[in-house]
């Protein structure tokens, strides 16, 4: 990935990009406060203050800087967290809360899809909703059916939505930073498997205008769009079919909603071939969204049927080895774009 | 004797098969034989014998993602138990749940719980069901100082009281949700009292101490197979361990676990009292000692000797929508 930085800057993880962009939005808007379960930990015991920072420890040294006023821990209460977020929001605060497992919406969805999605268009335009969510999604972990969802397309089919899913810590920041500065409801998804990956990041704070896809390998014979960690994967795909001479064109679009249809398409011209990598489920998901997309408003470009790798239509399985099969391989990759190749 | 010898060595047996097995799963962890999250229950385990051992294999229980000592207590079978946390294809779940999914149908053990909350509202529907069908089971959930202030918590306690459901809500207050004290995250000064504001019997008891435990436990599921409703337990304990096996525990006070383990451990507790009561001998406990040690390194040795899942017939099987 090249990203174009000038002035001073760092190597950091993706957890640290995260860490930096809540600091420095805290420390430049004092309508911006943190709350969530464990996002400092240690509330009422006896030993460390801030003994976690979330438990992947992304939020870590928040409270210690802003006091527990603006990093605030909660009880394990998501349906409260997330309602008391949209109604901060509504209420000239920039909440930024936290979902330590995205698969949580579950307990709290009334709150997102019915309350802060709905505010601003239901109430004629006079409400305004400036929060993120925070939350952490994928498999990779052994972490159960309960702890490895890929639920983005969940909230991606919601209007009222925007959603955001960084593949590197350079995006992480800079999208972050958007996100905190947008007025309206943000979901933010952190892939879990990806906190300790690096890339230089700014010093400085940035914003990275939401819809704007990137394109971390360019190519001329297939297009693959990935989503999330499986950009990563979509790039080793790319790497390895270069070497048989074969050019890939991979599209990270940043943001699924909203969504960077013109360079997928624009791609697609090009190429006439797609393949698109996604962790969720096949059926009405956002790797169905971009293929039909594509099939109304690309048809002509297309020069074979368009292929989706993604998880099976199943929970996400505890044991290892059926976790390793059922998320999206390299090789499942690289089969796919053989197959619209016809190669 | 107000308990026989039996039902004591019994009790004691379960408690320290729990004990001897979250320390391997500990052990098995750190050696990498275990995947994933795992919460560990020890320090814990009288509430779980306490609670179950009065229970029926149709009685039901619902647990929480620190579920081992319940499973245990309900009568899982531990080497099931130890290949489904080691992710094998015999395990009880055939490696697709891991530790927080552990479930049992057969023995009235329907699912540990990795969402916070998630265990009570089921087990309404398990005293439902019961009430329905005139079975006369009773459905027992348990829950962590945590959960006590989770929306599906808090409306599942007055559910059950509107629809007078045969259902012990257990909760286990062990000072901590994951690293936050229940003291902050409880806005109440008693939970008990709290949960007695919803219209049911609800009392506090020390949880370390197995045999005030039990005592509860008995007048409450009594209560609730009677038809008389619900019925709440607020048992105060100790988690010796982490919230997570590799938890760094910096919340902890300095020497807190280490006097918790002196002071405050559930097992020790009960072997204090039956020996100074001169209800067993300490010869008699020991000797389960062994056979505990030896059943839990059986089911370590058949757990790492269990056969992977085969992801060609496993990885899509119970799928009941296929695409």
């Amino acid at each position: 990935m090249t990203n174009k930085i000038k002035g001073p800057s760092s190597i950091k993880t993706y957890r640290e990009a995260i860490n930096d962009a809540l600091r420095q939005e805290m420390r430049r808007d004092p309508r911006v406060i943190v709350l969530g379960e464990e996002v400092s930990g240690g509330a009422g015991c006896e030993g460390q203050d801030d003994a976690y920072g979330g438990v992947f420890g992304v939020t870590k040294g928040l409270m210690p800087e802003f006091g527990r006023e603006r990093v605030i821990d909660t009880p394990i209460s998501e349906s409260a967290i997330i309602g008391a977020a949209a109604g901060a929001a509504n209420n000239g605060l920039r909440p930024v809360a936290e979902l330590m497992f995205f698969d949580f919406i579950g307990v709290c969805f009334d709150q997102i899809f019915n309350q802060a999605a709905k505010f601003r268009y239901m109430f004629g335009g006079k409400s305004r909703t400036p929060m993120v969510i925070r939350g952490t999604v994928g498999a990779g972990w052994r972490a159960g059916a309960q702890h490895s969802s890929m639920l983005h397309p969940v909230v991606t089919h919601i209007p009222g939505l925007k959603v955001v899913m960084p593949s590197n810590a350079y995006d992480a920041k800079g999208l972050l930073i958007q996100a905190i500065r947008d007025d309206d409801p943000v979901l933010f998804l952190e892939h879990k498997i990806m906190y300790d990956l690096k890339c230089e990041v700014p010093d400085e704070a940035y914003a990275i205008p939401f819809g704007e896809a990137a394109f971390p390998r360019e190519g001329t014979d297939v297009t693959i769009v990935a989503i999330s960690n499986m950009v990563h994967r979509a790039i080793q795909a790319a790497d390895e079919l270069a070497k048989e001479g074969i050019s890939c064109d991979v599209i990270d679009p940043r943001t699924v909603s909203p969504l960077d249809e013109e360079s997928i398409l624009e791609s697609v011209e090009i190429t006439g071939r797609l393949v698109i990598v996604d962790e969720a489920h096949e059926r009405c998901s956002l790797a169905a969204d971009i293929s039909s997309i594509v099939a109304e408003k690309g048809f002509s470009s297309l020069r074979a049927p368009i292929r989706k790798v993604t998880a099976p239509h199943a929970p996400v399985p505890f044991s290892p080895v059926l976790e390793d099969a059922y998320v999206p391989s390299v090789e499942r990759i690289i089969r796919a774009v053989k197959d619209v190749l016809g190669a | 004797m107000p308990y026989d010898s039996a039902f004591l060595l019994r009790a004691y047996r379960t408690m320290k098969t729990i004990r001897i097995f979250e320390e391997r799963c500990i052990k098995e962890f750190e050696a990498g034989n275990v995947p994933g999250f795992v919460h560990a229950s020890n320090g814990q385990e009288s509430i779980a014998v306490a609670s179950c051992i009065d229970l029926s294999d149709t009685d039901i229980i619902g647990s929480t993602h620190r579920g081992h000592g319940h499973s245990i207590a309900k009568g899982c079978d531990v080497i099931g138990m130890m290949k489904e946390i080691m992710g094998k294809a015999t395990g009880l779940c055939k490696g697709k749940g891991g530790s927080m999914h552990i479930a049992d149908f057969d023995k009235g053990m329907i699912g540990a719980n990795a969402i916070v909350g998630g265990g009570q509202p089921l087990c309404n529907g398990a005293a439902l069901a019961s009430k329905t069908l005139g079975t006369k089971d009773i459905a027992m959930s348990f829950g962590g100082d945590g959960s006590a202030n989770q929306g599906t918590v808090l409306e599942s306690l007055n559910f059950a009281v509107v629809l007078k459901l045969p259902h012990v809500f257990m909760f286990e207050n062990n000072g901590y949700g994951e690293g936050t004290g229940a003291n902050y995250a409880l806005g109440c000064d008693s939970l008990a009292d709290r949960n007695r504001a919803f219209g049911m019997p609800s009392e506090y008891v020390d949880g370390t101490d197995f045999f005030a435990t039990y005592e509860v436990c008995k007048r409450a599921i009594a209560h609730a197979r009677d038809g008389k409703g619900p019925f709440a337990i607020e048992a105060e304990t100790v988690r010796f361990d982490g919230h997570f096996i590799g938890d760094p525990q910096l919340y902890r006070g300095k020497d807190e676990i280490k006097l918790a383990k002196k002071n405050r451990d559930c097992i020790k507790i009960f072997r204090d009292r039956v020996i100074k009561e001169g209800w067993l001998k300490a010869e008699e406990m020991d000797a389960i000692d062994t056979e505990v040690i030896a059943l839990i390194e059986t089911a370590v040795k058949e757990g790492l000797a269990a056969p992977n899942p085969d992801p060609e017939t496993d990885l899509m099987a119970d799928v009941y929508c296929s695409y």
